[in-house]
């Protein structure tokens, strides 16, 4: 049976001076996967994310997220960027930072108030946060810092996921906790997109996997296209990952 | 005049609460919207836009020929714009950093704003006279008209800031999440630098072009020092700000040859230079002695880990040892000893020590101790 598709990207190039970024990509992706997107450095992984939700204009191409473009579908995403694009030390507490998932559906002006904040705390209790809930961000580690963005998007209740290495620096029992919550999302009907960079849990983590460097090279279930055939024609080199089966 | 018959002279003397109540409002909104451009990391954006305005005060003179403040406040609005929105176009035109282009944009403007002044001055005009002052500012030049008119600015700002709250936080923080939540990132930013081009503007008269951003982010530095809340900064920035204001005023008051513009500017350092060092959380100084602490309490606990190596070995961990032999060991002194006593870890007889059960039990756990959760 063919599955409904969550994110369809059409003929998508974007270009930051000049040097193509993102080359001509078609992508599909079927509703229900946890999807990881591997590539090299450079490879335009953060930007097709940040292209499909409007975050960079491409130069060509259209994004739909189930049949509509994105303007539309918003309340239907939800992003975790790279923890590194913002300040750690602005002068906020975790639970304020969760807080921040629920201005979409507030809009404009409208503050958040008691309900908005009763979800922010069961988004970090759902991330094993709840008891840093009024800790300055700034003194929160590494992979806390990246549990309370996770916590952020969960709050936003969406049923698209888009997310930008979750699992850079955090340490073994972080990333246990941040990929068994993203399993749960799969098993409740969630699409999850995230860029990832360890090759070796690319099977045990993921159902589904885009291969990308500038074009995209391949995408679909990991257990019919994760092989050494991709991974050299992603990486350049001859590839050999031990694929745990 | 000394600062305390100043302080006498306030409730009577009309043109000083003017100039005083001025100079606070005007720190007190510069507070506010500075704390703005230090969270954003744009903090020399307030200096290209002050110098930005010189040419706009000039222009509106040239053109009008008159020296109402309002009307060239209004030529220092537009300039200030003007050179803002050129920063923006370079910076994301061109290949060029914002530091270039703020360097570039500030130098170009006010060099144009220095040509037309002492064109100005050369003119056969009476009414010339004075335009200078926005140069360095002169309190003493305000009126309760430019007082209303700060008041008002002050009043739109607080009500955008708490009508835009939740905007201007969420764009702070993380402008490009705000984008996919579908807020409109590009009129949040322009409404922050907007308000920061008015702040800055009304400032002139009595703080000058070149002293202005002082204004805008010192008050806003000293305040992050104290606080990890945004609002909790907003509100002490102004406090600052407003106290700089009247403590500069008051000084400046006090001794004739004093300009107002750059004691506040001093008086507002020096909050920051206190606020730098005193603060508990963040200061230099709470800092250091957290570090010593620290220092000491690792020396104590090497102390007390060597003392575990050796009474572990024995039957009776409480069995005396002499005090000679932890003398090879660095880490000992006698006040560290009467320490370790005084927490109850060891025992004194004389010349011996010996290991205390809480001692040993704290010394088995030193590091085995369950790791934090990170």
């Amino acid at each position: 049976m063919e599955r409904k598709l969550a994110v369809q990207v059409d003929d998508l190039t974007v270009a930051y001076n000049y040097k193509p970024v993102l080359w001509d990509i078609d992508l599909a992706v079927p509703e229900g996967v946890l999807m990881a997107i591997v590539g090299p450095n450079g490879a335009g992984k953060s930007t097709l994310i940040k292209a499909i939700l409007g975050i960079i204009k491409p130069i060509a191409g259209s994004i739909s997220i189930y049949g509509k473009p994105y303007d539309k579908q918003r309340k239907l995403v939800a992003y975790v960027p790279q923890k590194g694009s913002v300040d750690w030390d602005f002068p906020t507490t975790a639970v304020d930072v969760v807080m921040m998932g629920t201005y979409g559906s507030l809009g404009w002006i409208k503050r958040p108030g008691q309900k908005e904040k009763k979800a922010a705390l069961e988004a970090l209790e759902k991330v094993g946060m709840l008891s840093f809930k009024n800790r300055q961000i700034s003194q929160l580690s590494g992979g806390q810092q990246q549990r309370v963005f996770l916590a952020r998007a969960l709050v936003q209740n969406a049923s698209i996921y888009f997310m930008d290495e979750p699992f850079q620096g955090v340490d073994a029992t972080t990333e246990i906790a941040i990929i068994n919550i993203l399993k749960e999302l799969r098993k409740a009907g969630k699409t999850l997109v995230v860029v990832h960079h360890d090759l070796q849990t690319v099977p045990e983590y993921f159902d589904w996997v885009t291969f990308l460097n500038v074009k995209k090279i391949a995408t679909g279930p990991v257990k019919e296209i994760f092989n050494d055939d991709n991974l050299t024609k992603t990486y350049g080199i001859n590839y050999k990952v031990a694929i745990n089966k | 005049m000394t600062i305390s018959e100043y302080f006498d002279l306030l409730w009577n003397d009309y043109t000083l609460r003017t100039i005083t109540l001025g100079t606070a409002v005007l720190g007190a909104t510069c507070g506010m919207l500075g704390s703005f451009a230090v969270l954003r990391k744009q903090s020399l954006l307030g200096d290209a836009i002050s110098h930005a305005a010189l040419p706009g005060i000039a222009l509106a003179f040239l053109i009008t020929g008159a020296k109402d403040t309002n009307v060239l406040l209004l030529g220092a609005l537009v300039s200030g714009l003007i050179g803002t929105f050129w920063i923006r176009g370079i910076t994301s035109k061109t290949h060029l950093k914002s530091d270039t282009a703020l360097g570039l944009i500030l130098s170009l403007f006010f060099g144009f704003g220095m040509l037309l002044l002492t064109f100005i001055q050369k003119q056969p005009n009476a009414n010339q006279a004075g335009l200078d002052k926005y140069l360095f500012g002169q309190a003493a030049t305000l009126v309760e008209k430019d007082v209303q008119l700060m008041l008002i600015v002050t009043g739109i700002s607080l009500f955008v800031l708490l009508l835009f709250w939740k905007e201007f936080k969420i764009l702070l923080f993380d402008a490009d999440y705000a984008k996919t939540l579908g807020f409109n990132t590009k009129f949040i930013d322009i409404l922050i630098t907007f308000f920061i081009v008015l702040a800055i503007v009304i400032g002139l008269q009595t703080v000058g072009v070149v002293l202005m951003s002082a204004m805008l982010l010192a008050p806003a530095a000293a305040a992050r020092q104290w606080t990890n809340s945004l609002g909790v900064m907003i509100v002490l920035a102004a406090v600052f700000g407003a106290f700089s204001g009247v403590f500069g005023t008051a000084i400046s008051a006090t001794e004739d040859s004093l300009s107002t513009g750059p004691v506040i500017v001093l008086v507002a350092a020096v909050f920051v230079l206190f606020s730098f060092i005193f603060s508990p959380g963040r200061g230099l100084l709470f800092r250091e002695i957290r570090f010593r602490n620290n220092r000491r309490d690792l020396q104590l606990k090497k102390t007390l880990q060597f003392m575990y190596g050796i009474a572990k070995d024995h039957e009776d961990i409480s069995h005396p040892h002499a005090i000679r032999i932890l003398n090879n060991f660095q880490g000992f002194t006698k006040k560290s000893l009467q320490r370790l006593e005084e927490k109850d870890w060891i025992q004194l007889f004389g010349q011996q020590w010996a290991l205390t059960q809480t001692g040993f039990e704290e010394a088995k756990n030193l590091f085995s101790q369950k790791p934090n959760d990170d």
